[in-house]
């Protein structure tokens, strides 16, 4: 039940954040508005208690959701075969470059706090597990 | 013989056979991932998008026909960007203490990943359609697609560039980050962690994910952030060009 009761908060979230986006015309996609709307709902524990299982579940499965998109691939089979090599040059690069330079940055930017750093980079706050 | 046929052709073409199909190889295809220790090439999306297309071409299923069942898990990627908020909220304290270092980090990492890629395709003389489909590629597919469409990319093709970058970010980020000499202590996670959030998306941080709990965090942090910040600054960069 409690489940369930996330799923609907997550439906009812981003039918809210398509709406305002629409209304609105904010240059956010509809379910990015309803993220940032949930991140406000959180701070009420009835939201709280039933997203989150929901969330670790849907989250813990992202990778299944990109399955059907993926597979669209097979619809442009056309583009690939003119363009694929140039096209995956360009992804593979500009991926490596992206995880380089955000993972070398972020590093440097927290080795910054001195030695005791690593003691707090703790990923999930105490009171939130 | 005929009758097979005939249920062929009634099955293949109700929802319930791309619905099924989509989760049954997965489900195969992350056994095996398993079973092979995890190992980057072993991916279960690429495993299962190659089955799949595969098996759609040899039994001649049209891609529409697939995607009237498929769409049901395809659907769920919108609740799961909202459902993003929830590791933004686990992660706030941490969050508030550094949030300009994360915020930078999202920031110049994103924007060194969207602009190589728009360069390097502007370089090789990739059509304006597919370098502007190429811009979001680091953001979640269902986040590409709507940027793509704001600044005249295909959304599909969007898409599919989203989730072969986050394949690659989950096969050969491990190779890149060890060859950079990144550790594999704390700080070390977390670096590795946010970069395949930042860079990869939702498919690089299941694999943060699998390798270890605390890169998952933060590469979900790292997720939720990109989402944010590309939806707004791809589409304001695109008008200014």
């Amino acid at each position: 039940m409690k489940a369930l009761q996330g799923f609907a908060w997550l439906l009812v979230l981003q039918s809210a954040g398509e709406t305002l986006a629409r209304l609105l015309m904010l240059p956010f996609p509809g379910p990015v508005v309803g993220m940032v709307l949930l991140l406000v709902a959180l701070r009420w524990s009835l939201v709280r208690d039933s997203v989150a299982a929901v969330a670790e579940f849907l989250l813990a499965h992202l990778s299944l959701l990109f399955v059907p998109v993926g597979v669209g691939v097979m619809t442009h089979l056309g583009l690939l075969g003119q363009y694929g090599l140039r096209m995956a040059v360009v992804i593979v690069l500009s991926t490596w470059v992206g995880l380089g330079v955000t993972a070398l940055l972020l590093r440097a930017l927290m080795r910054r706090d001195g030695p005791d750093a690593d003691a707090h980079a703790k990923a999930i706050d105490g009171d939130a597990a | 013989m005929t009758d097979f046929v005939q249920l062929w052709v009634y099955l293949s073409s109700t929802p319930l056979f791309g619905l099924t199909a989509t989760l049954v190889v997965y489900v195969l295809a992350q056994a095996f991932y398993a079973r092979m220790d995890q190992a980057p090439w072993a991916n279960p999306v690429l495993w299962s998008v190659v089955t799949l297309a595969a098996g759609l071409t040899a039994t001649g299923t049209a891609y529409p026909t697939y995607f009237s069942g498929a769409q049901f898990i395809h659907f769920l990627l919108g609740p799961a960007v909202v459902a993003l908020a929830w590791p933004l909220w686990q992660r706030r304290i941490a969050l508030r203490a550094r949030w300009g270092r994360f915020l930078l980090a999202s920031l110049i990492g994103g924007t060194a990943a969207a602009g190589s890629a728009v360069g390097l395709a502007w370089a090789l003389g990739l059509p304006v359609e597919i370098v502007l489909s190429l811009a979001p590629k680091s953001v979640t597919a269902p986040v590409a697609m709507g940027v793509a469409e704001k600044i005249g990319g295909i959304p599909a093709l969007a898409a599919i560039f989203a989730v072969v970058t986050g394949m690659v970010g989950a096969l050969s980020g491990k190779y890149l980050f060890d060859a950079l000499r990144i550790d594999t202590d704390a700080t070390g996670w977390m670096a590795r962690g946010f970069a395949l959030g930042t860079a990869a998306h939702g498919i690089g941080a299941a694999r943060a994910l699998q390798v270890n709990a605390d890169a998952g965090a933060w590469a979900a942090l790292a997720l939720g952030l990109q989402v944010v910040l590309a939806s707004l600054l791809i589409p304001l960069a695109a008008r200014m060009l």
